[in-house]
């Protein structure tokens, strides 16, 4: 094996990303707080080979600035991007060709002008993925890879519903034979029904063709289905890192552990309150000193309001940044179960 | 802070009769029906979901019921009683006026749903001063009062603030506040959470619900999200291309589901749980308006269909005490999930 197939297929080191906002003159004169956005404080992260990771956190958290980044439409203030352990320069043809991404509304991702077949043959020509004469086959099996027939190569957009044109994003995305997909938050707009089938596919997709997918979520009972790993993020910083299912069993950030506890439940009264957040995420121009989280945190002491806490190892295959985060595995989850209804 | 008295003009009603009572309720536009045939009561007090996936009509039937469908779409058959008096058939003035002090209504994008150029806290008063009678003052007062129940922090100085100032859940809150300024009894909800994170969506459902039972507020809760419905009613209505195809507790209806949709719907969605269950999506897509059959609109997705669903429509029947469904086959289901 050489040094290349280990490495992850992405890595992200030290990865920031700061707005400055306008400053008029006057605001200059009056000196008026901060006109900085920090959408990415320091984010180090990696996308293992093979791998679906979820991305989680509230609207603000820095999910989609960093998938922005990865896939290169947007450059970082500091910090590295390496694709299979080279870092990644300029945008050019080839890196934005392994990396691909489906967005989240697939009624505005597609283009209502070109048929499905048009969508296709301009990527399979732009980047010679085939030769122009298996344009066509090529366009076929992409849509037998996402559960389509060959049948809507000539229908435009417009002809499909939320489901099918999710699909047909993912074919899009395929076409150029990319290594990692990035999909922000893929399932949110659709029907409950149809997002377990786009699901299905992303779970057959990565088996079948190895790709290394980074899943951007806020819907945690998504993410608990499909996800290998979980990142959570928290105003620009990732606060945890765990494999999904010690993620949910046994947080050790208790921002994770308040995310968990908000999710509505299906079962009755399985719904628990311990960890209820107060307020909101404070705004990315003005973060809170020390461990960012604390003003939101019911374990936070002095030491959580002095000290900005590193994301740290803490286990086989697990991350956090709380200073607390050994205290907090001792508050065990509520029992779900106990009060669940016969089924 | 003086407490100031909301309810002076109350409308006495008959307790009798169902403080909301949805009969036979078609709507659409000209050339197609979009909603029919829905009828539901709901009790005062009662916390009643609906839910559906896009294009089912629930979010119509809410509208229909506050008067506030959109252009180009009407009702066109059925009856919306409120205490016993239709709606639909009484002067656009007394309609107007038990809008607000009798029935208020919460949207799903705040954003959008408030006034961008008037301050919050005068956006709440609006609503006092015209049903209550309240001077300019009082009705001030009683929206920092209210900013002040619904959760909101230092309410006095945010009621100066403007919409965009104000982060998403904030937003919220005023409207909530807004909807019960004048102490309604039926509060209309129109997916009030899903523009919301899970963790203020938290807080958002449990100041619903407490301000329900804090005064005996009834609820008509619209959302596509089942466990939301589960955290929010005691019961619910489950509507499938315009029509109700099944009701009851939602405890019962979610262990026991007695209509194909509902079991579709459950079984598609992720129960967090419940991790190691598989997700089985509907085959299909919900039928559009404009060409559906004559039988069973869900016919064609369904895993329990005969001859029989494909001519005829089900007729929403009762199927076992306290439950309700549109389905000719229901007993072939009667299992638990």
């Amino acid at each position: 094996m050489t040094t290349t197939e280990k490495a992850p297929a992405l890595q992200v080191e030290g990865l920031t990303k700061s707005y400055s906002l306008g400053t008029s003159w006057l605001s200059k004169v009056l000196r008026r707080g901060s006109s900085t956005l920090t959408a990415l404080d320091g984010v180090d992260l990696e996308l293992r080979r093979g791998e679906v990771l979820a991305l989680v956190g509230e609207s603000g958290s820095g999910k989609s600035t960093l998938a922005k980044i990865l896939v290169g439409s947007t450059g970082p203030t500091s910090g590295t991007v390496q694709h299979d352990g080279v870092v990644a320069g300029k945008r050019d043809r080839e890196s934005s060709r392994r990396v691909q991404m489906v967005f989240q509304d697939p009624y505005s991702s597609l283009n209502p002008r070109l048929t499905v077949g048009a969508v296709l043959a301009e990527l399979l020509r732009l980047h010679d993925v085939v030769p122009r004469s298996e344009v066509r086959a090529e366009s076929i099996r992409l849509l037998g890879l996402v559960g389509m027939e060959a049948d809507v190569l000539d229908a435009y957009p417009s002809q499909f519903s939320g489901g099918q044109r999710q699909r047909l994003a993912i074919a899009r995305a395929l076409a150029v034979r990319p290594d990692v997909l990035i999909a922000d938050e893929p399932v949110s707009a659709l029907d409950v029904s149809v997002q377990a089938t786009i699901l299905e596919l992303f779970a057959r997709l990565r088996a079948e063709l190895g790709l290394s997918v980074l899943f951007i979520a806020h819907n945690l009972a998504v993410v608990q289905h499909l996800a290998d790993r979980v990142a959570v993020m928290y105003l620009g910083r990732i606060v945890e890192v765990a494999p999904t299912a010690e993620l949910f069993s046994s947080p050790r950030h208790p921002y994770t552990r308040a995310l968990i506890d908000s999710i509505p439940r299906m079962t009755a009264g399985s719904v628990n309150d311990e960890f209820e957040l107060d307020g909101e995420p404070p705004s990315p121009y003005d973060v809170p000193s020390g461990c960012r989280f604390h003003p939101r945190c019911p374990l936070a002491d002095d030491g959580c309001r002095s000290t900005d806490p590193a994301l740290l190892t803490i286990g086989p295959a697990r991350l956090s940044a709380c200073l607390k985060a050994d205290e907090l595995a001792t508050i065990p989850l509520p029992d779900t179960t106990a009060t669940e209804l016969p089924r | 802070m003086t407490v100031i008295e909301t309810d002076q003009q109350r409308v006495t009603l008959d307790p009798s009769v169902p403080l909301l009572s949805v009969q036979d309720l078609s709507i659409g536009t000209r050339s197609a029906a979009i909603v029919e045939g829905v009828s539901f009561d709901v009790a005062a007090g009662e916390r009643s979901g609906i839910v559906g996936e896009s294009g089912s009509g629930k979010s119509l039937t809410l509208r229909a019921i506050a008067g506030l469908l959109p252009r180009g779409v009407a009702v066109q058959g059925g009856r919306i009683e409120y205490g016993g008096s239709d709606l639909l058939t009484m002067s656009a003035r007394r309609r107007r006026a038990l809008m607000g002090p009798e029935i208020a209504m919460v949207f799903q994008e705040p954003m959008t749903a408030l006034n961008p150029v008037m301050r919050v806290g005068d956006q709440i008063a609006e609503g006092p001063r015209r049903h209550l009678g309240l001077g300019k003052k009082e009705a001030a007062d009683l929206a920092v009062q209210m900013m002040a129940r619904t959760g909101i922090p230092d309410p006095a100085r945010r009621a100066r603030a403007y919409p965009h100032e104000l982060s998403g859940g904030l937003r919220q809150r005023i409207m909530i506040a807004m909807a019960v300024s004048c102490g309604p009894r039926l509060l209309l909800c129109d997916e009030p959470t899903t523009a919301l994170d899970v963790t203020v969506q938290l807080q958002v459902l449990k100041l619903l619900e407490k301000l329900c039972t804090d005064t005996g507020t009834a609820l008509v809760f619209v959302t596509h999200d089942l466990a939301v419905v589960n955290q929010t009613c005691s019961d619910v209505d489950v509507m499938y291309a315009g029509h109700i195809v099944e009701a009851g507790p939602v405890a019962e209806v979610f262990a026991a589901p007695r209509h194909p949709y509902t079991r579709g719907l459950l079984e598609s969605a992720p129960d967090f749980d419940r991790p190691d269950r598989e997700l089985v999506p509907i085959p299909g897509f919900p039928p559009n308006v404009a060409d559906r059959g004559p039988g069973c609109p869900f016919a064609p997705r369904c895993g329990y269909v005969t001859d029989h669903c494909r001519t005829a429509m089900p007729p929403l029947a009762t199927v076992a005490p306290g439950r309700l469904a549109a389905c000719f086959e229901t007993d072939r289901l009667g299992d638990v999930l």
